[in-house]
């Protein structure tokens, strides 16, 4: 109770100084959300296009009816598979003409059609990794009448080895950023303690217990990193709506990662005034 | 009390500021420590109320032991303890009121008690209607008033001053000095520091000890 009263009478009191801490805490906090911004689209994009990895397994011309059926069951049973789709010469030649409508003049004269029937191989979501698609191509170019397995394995080499990239990036730089913002935060309600540095000091003095000093302050520390968390949460909307209107379109990140955000600035700033205030309390 | 043995006090830089110290402060005792500057008085009064341990021997403060104390404990002396300084250092943009109840608050008294408490203890050093007044719009002797009724807020056993009249005119000094004489009249053992050697001669009836360059010169009490 007194506790949070006096964390409240802090910020009446001393209206300037705790808004800068908030304010310190919200920029320090923004870098980190923009960086979750640009990770969260990356990730998105990234799935976007790893949606589309897919396995094409071509069978040749006299392949029968039941050995389709059998590589189509086999292929299904393997754990990482989420459907076989069979497609037909006749559809082929169809979708053909719908993706290259170039095309179809030349595709609609011709009289044999030359397009291959095929498997098409669909992968759960988070299996599609190299290991997996080089696996099952594998197993598929292991029956006779199967031409060729193919998944375009330069972009799908590229799109993991971007994944890669883009992960010790954002955990490079998010560490980076992490510690910057807790050294910021940190300063910041050093200074503010700093301040009251007096009223600890006579708080000793009257015959206040440590936990009883430390309560409001802890407290008055989770209160800015939240002010600031929440700060930061309108400027990187405010940054969002301005790219999305004049750049380009972006998603908004997920409100877990908000939470998580505004979790963490309140952590840090009770943290930040734990560190801060141990040195006031072992004077006098 | 207050009981210093044998206490020496040295700083890393300005060397011994007290050699060889013992003194006791008893029950109901009025006594001044006196000294020029730079006697150790202030050095004394710290160590008092173990804001800082001495080097050597031992300082006990109403039955806790500077050597067996821990920093986490201080708070059970400072209860039994008030202080008084010559600055007053009370907490700025807030009331007389404020400054009384904040102690009691501090120490933990039941809520519906505090306000009233803390009116009386400024009814005790004089001040009733200056209660909603921030302490800046104060003068210095009211301060000072203030600073006394937070000392006694919690009762405690011994009231030490450190040059409590130092930024005061005459005036004002008589008023707090009666004010210190009626609490010690009324069982409160009080230790006041100063260099004020005419001060001292008003109160003929208090003991007098005299601190000389770090040692104890003189007890009126041994005398
Ligand atoms: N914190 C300190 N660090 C170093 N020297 C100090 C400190 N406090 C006091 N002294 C020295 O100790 C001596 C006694 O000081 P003090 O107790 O303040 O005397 P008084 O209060 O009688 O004027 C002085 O020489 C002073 O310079
Ligand atoms: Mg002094």
């Amino acid at each position: 109770m007194y506790a949070i009263r006096e964390a409240l009478a802090a910020f009446r009191r001393a209206p300037v100084l705790t808004g800068l801490a908030s304010a310190m805490v919200g920029l320090a906090l923004y870098v980190i959300g923009l960086l979750g911004l640009a990770t969260y689209n990356l990730q998105q994009a990234l799935s976007t296009i790893e949606d589309r990895v897919q396995i094409a397994v071509y069978l040749r011309d006299d392949t029968r009816q039941s050995e389709i059926d059998l590589a189509q069951a086999e292929l299904g049973e393997i754990p990482e598979v989420r459907a076989v789709r069979f497609i037909s010469k006749r559809e082929a030649l169809e979708l053909a003409r719908e993706e290259l409508p170039e095309f179809s003049a030349l595709f609609s004269d011709l009289e044999v059609n030359p397009l291959p029937q095929s498997l098409e191989v669909e992968l759960i979501p988070g299996e599609r990794s190299q290991e997996v698609v080089e696996r099952i191509s594998a197993a598929a170019l292991r029956y006779p009448f199967v031409e060729d397995a193919r998944y375009g394995r330069e972009w799908v080499d590229r799109l993991f080895a971007l994944r890669r990239i883009g992960a010790a990036t954002t955990f490079a730089m998010g560490s980076a950023f992490a510690v910057v913002a807790a050294l910021i935060i940190g300063t910041a309600l050093r200074i503010a303690i700093f301040a009251r540095r007096e009223e600890i000091y006579v708080m000793r003095l009257v015959g206040a217990t440590n936990g009883f000093i430390r309560r409001p302050f802890l407290l008055e520390g989770a209160l800015s990193g939240l002010l600031g968390g929440g700060l930061a949460w309108l400027m990187t909307w405010a940054t969002y709506r301005g790219v999305y209107a004049f750049l380009f379109q972006l998603a908004w990140i997920p409100p877990t990662w908000i939470f998580a955000g505004l979790a963490s600035g309140a952590f840090f700033g009770a943290i930040a005034s734990a560190l801060a205030i141990g040195r006031h309390l072992r004077q006098v | 009390m207050i009981k210093l043995t044998n206490v020496s006090k040295e700083y890393a830089k300005g060397g011994f500021a007290l050699r060889d110290v013992s003194l006791h402060v008893k029950k109901g005792e009025f006594v001044f420590l006196t000294g020029h500057s730079g006697s150790g008085k202030s050095t004394t009064m710290r160590l008092s109320h173990m804001a800082e341990r001495p080097t050597s021997g031992e300082v006990r403060v109403t039955g806790y032991t500077s050597d067996r104390i821990t920093q986490r404990a201080l708070w059970k002396i400072r209860r039994r303890v008030g202080f008084v300084f010559q600055d007053f250092r009370l907490l700025p943009g807030r009331t007389a009121l404020e400054n009384v109840s904040f102690v009691l608050e501090v120490t933990g008294t039941p809520r519906k008690d505090i306000v009233p408490r803390a009116q009386r203890l400024l009814t005790r050093v004089g001040l009733t209607p200056k209660a909603g007044s921030l302490v800046h719009e104060l003068s210095g002797g009211e301060q000072q008033r203030v600073a006394i009724a937070r000392a006694l807020a919690n009762s405690p056993y011994v009231l030490l001053a450190d040059e409590p009249t130092g930024n005061l005119d005459d005036r004002a000094t008589r008023g707090v000095m009666d004010l210190f004489w009626d609490i010690n009249a009324n069982g409160m053992a009080v230790l006041m520091a100063t260099h004020d050697l005419e001060l001292v001669r008003r109160y003929p009836k208090a003991r007098v000890l005299e601190l000389d360059n770090g040692r104890l010169v003189y007890d009126s009490a041994a005398a």
